[in-house]
């Protein structure tokens, strides 16, 4: 029994690293660069490929790829949001109608990237074996390479909450979530801050990818079904909240991990009943204000 | 900007209107079944599209959900279809989207907008799972048979429902409805403020137009025979009648008509061959549409038809 709770919690906690991290990557896209970011499952799906691809054809270390993927996907996003995000941001009338096109925006952006994505890899189901053997912890077992993947995820997650607490640069991103109009007045470079942004949620999503590849399948549709996770947990913790996005993505899949252990196929069910609860008792999520 | 576009006169007169569908009425008649068979596709494209910007037209509310409408029309008529007769499957398929709108909209509405298009983004997911996972575990069965119907009953259903439909569309925009839904998406807090229930509207307009998915799914699924959850509940049928409406023009009544007829009809000559090339042109033309023409393609004309004509440009 307590041999199942243990193996229950320990596989909803390597899950839920992985979520965290791709919702940490939402939220800051969202909550400070304004773009709710609908593509965003696009770039976990081209951060796993670009390491499949690393590993089965050159035979690089996945865990090297992260410094390979990370920089190709945070300068996708970083140009992206230079050049399309900021011509729909200037044209906008109000924030409100930025938030409008600039999703709409990102839908195309998910067609061309997956599109793109099933020319260049084609469109079939692909996986790779790497660190496969097991770790006993307790009593429970896994994969070594879950355990590694869930290190990466908070270690990453933890250095970049510091990034944004401690550091100049962090403080400048925070100053533009609160109000960007008096950052920009108390001479914190907007555009560079925000297109900074929408970068480093495409590198979260990267390194989310790089992640997922190490211990799951992957295929080019495969972005959406994360897209919807990520917003479910950033709802879950509280939109704009980066330690709320972190906690409801280890919340959600712990959630998922003990539906999966009672009811197998049944976890993005179980998220959607979250959902919906959550939105009619407190939609401002756990964390938010 | 957008009195001068309520008090624009038509560009269509009504008798044009009455021709092209006259014309459209007869053509099982003259034309190759061929050509039926495209063009119930095509009004089915245009009957999603249309039905879509109803609701998210005016008040900018994206919804990400009309697979999800469209899907529940599909099953009610797999599931109803050998037992009662055709009309009803119909009407209860539309019932079965305006019942899941209603649901939907009423968790999601009264909320801001943002949460509206997260939780639609996932109710096809959700859908999809939810009756894969049923019938694995419960029926033991994946996939069911849909009684098939001769294609020219298919193409004047289709046709009725379009018609239905855009009666529905010409009386809610020119009535109060119409106004009040305008004004809740230029400022939803002034427009509650007026003594609009904006919660009970929203959610109404938004059920109706789910009715005509529901009702287009029901009889499109006779001319699949053969249904499953992925082939029921495709996401693509949730982001195709965006584009094809903001592509068309979004605040016209028009737009969304010529854009939607427009990609069905090219997607019929090149999803066969060059279907991902074809997903990515439709994104590209996505991107250059919302940079470069924010009216759509009917915007761009009447623009450039105003510029050739001399008239003067005001506003808009």
């Amino acid at each position: 029994m307590i041999v199942t709770i243990l193996d229950v919690v320990i596989a909803g906690l390597l899950m839920g690293g992985i979520y965290a991290l791709i919702a940490v990557g939402l939220s800051l896209q969202y909550g400070v660069a304004r773009v709710l970011n609908i593509a965003h499952g696009e770039f976990i799906m081209i951060g796993a490929f670009i390491t499949w691809s690393l590993f089965t054809i050159v035979g690089i270390n996945p865990l090297v790829s992260l410094a390979i993927c990370g920089p190709i996907v945070f300068t996708i996003g970083f140009i992206l949001y230079r050049t399309l995000f900021t011509r729909l941001r200037t044209s906008s009338a109000s924030p409100a109608a930025f938030e409008g096109s600039s999703m709409l925006a990102c839908f195309g952006l998910l067609f061309i990237i997956q599109n793109l994505a099933i020319l260049i890899w084609g469109a079939d189901i692909k996986g790779y074996s790497y660190l496969a053997f097991p770790v006993k912890i307790g009593g429970a077992v896994f994969a070594a390479n879950r355990l590694i993947t869930l290190g990466f995820a908070v270690a990453i997650g933890l250095v970049f909450y510091l990034f944004l607490a401690r550091t100049r640069l962090g403080k400048a991103i925070r100053a533009a979530a609160q109000d960007p109009a008096a950052a920009g007045l108390m001479g914190v470079n907007i555009k560079h801050v925000l297109a900074l942004c929408f970068g480093f949620g495409a590198l979260m999503a990267g390194f989310g990818g790089t992640l997922i590849s190490m211990s799951y399948n992957i295929q080019p549709t495969m972005g959406l079904e994360y897209t919807v996770i990520a917003f479910i947990v950033i709802v879950l913790g509280g939109l704009g909240s980066i330690p709320g996005s972190l906690l409801g993505g280890l919340l959600l899949g712990l959630v998922g991990s003990i539906v999966t252990y009672i009811q197998p196929g049944l976890s993005l069910v179980a998220y959607y009943v979250i959902f919906m609860l959550l939105l009619l008792a407190k939609p401002t999520g756990i964390l938010g204000k | 900007m957008d009195i001068v576009r309520v008090i624009v006169k038509k560009p269509f007169e009504p008798g044009l209107l009455l021709l092209i569908l006259i014309l459209l009425a007869t053509s099982p008649l003259y034309a190759p079944e061929y050509a039926v068979v495209l063009l119930t596709s095509i009004i089915m494209y245009i009957i999603i599209t249309v039905s879509w910007t109803m609701f998210s037209g005016p008040t900018g509310y994206i919804s990400l959900a009309p697979a999800a409408f469209f899907g529940i029309g599909v099953y009610t008529s797999a599931l109803f279809g050998f037992v009662l007769p055709l009309p009803v499957v119909i009407g209860m398929g539309g019932l079965a989207g305006f019942c899941l709108a209603l649901i939907v909209g009423t968790l999601t509405l009264r909320l801001r907008g943002i949460y509206f298009v997260m939780f639609t983004l996932g109710l096809v997911e959700l859908l999809l799972h939810f009756i894969l996972w049923w019938e694995v575990n419960i029926t033991g069965t994946t996939g069911r048979v849909v009684p098939t119907v001769a294609n020219t009953t298919v193409y004047y259903i289709m046709l009725i429902i379009f018609a239905i439909l855009m009666l529905t569309t010409f009386f809610i925009r020119n009535s109060k409805f119409g106004l009040a839904l305008q004004s809740i998406g230029e400022f939803e807090e002034a427009a509650a403020h007026r003594g609009i229930n904006v919660n009970a509207l929203k959610t109404i307009i938004f059920a109706i137009s789910a009715l005509f998915m529901g009702a287009a799914g029901a009889i499109m699924a006779t001319r699949w025979t053969y249904i499953d959850p992925k082939i029921a509940f495709n996401p693509l049928l949730s982001f195709m009648p965006v584009l094809m409406a903001i592509f068309g023009g979004i605040r016209y009544l028009y737009g969304p008509i010529i854009g939607a007829a427009f990609f069905a009809y090219v997607e019929e000559f090149l999803i066969t061959r060059f279907p991902y090339h074809y997903m990515l042109i439709f994104g590209i033309i996505m991107v250059v549409a919302i940079l470069y023409m924010p009216d759509g393609l009917v915007g761009l004309i009447q623009k450039l038809w105003k510029r050739a004509s001399g008239e003067t440009y005001e506003g808009a």
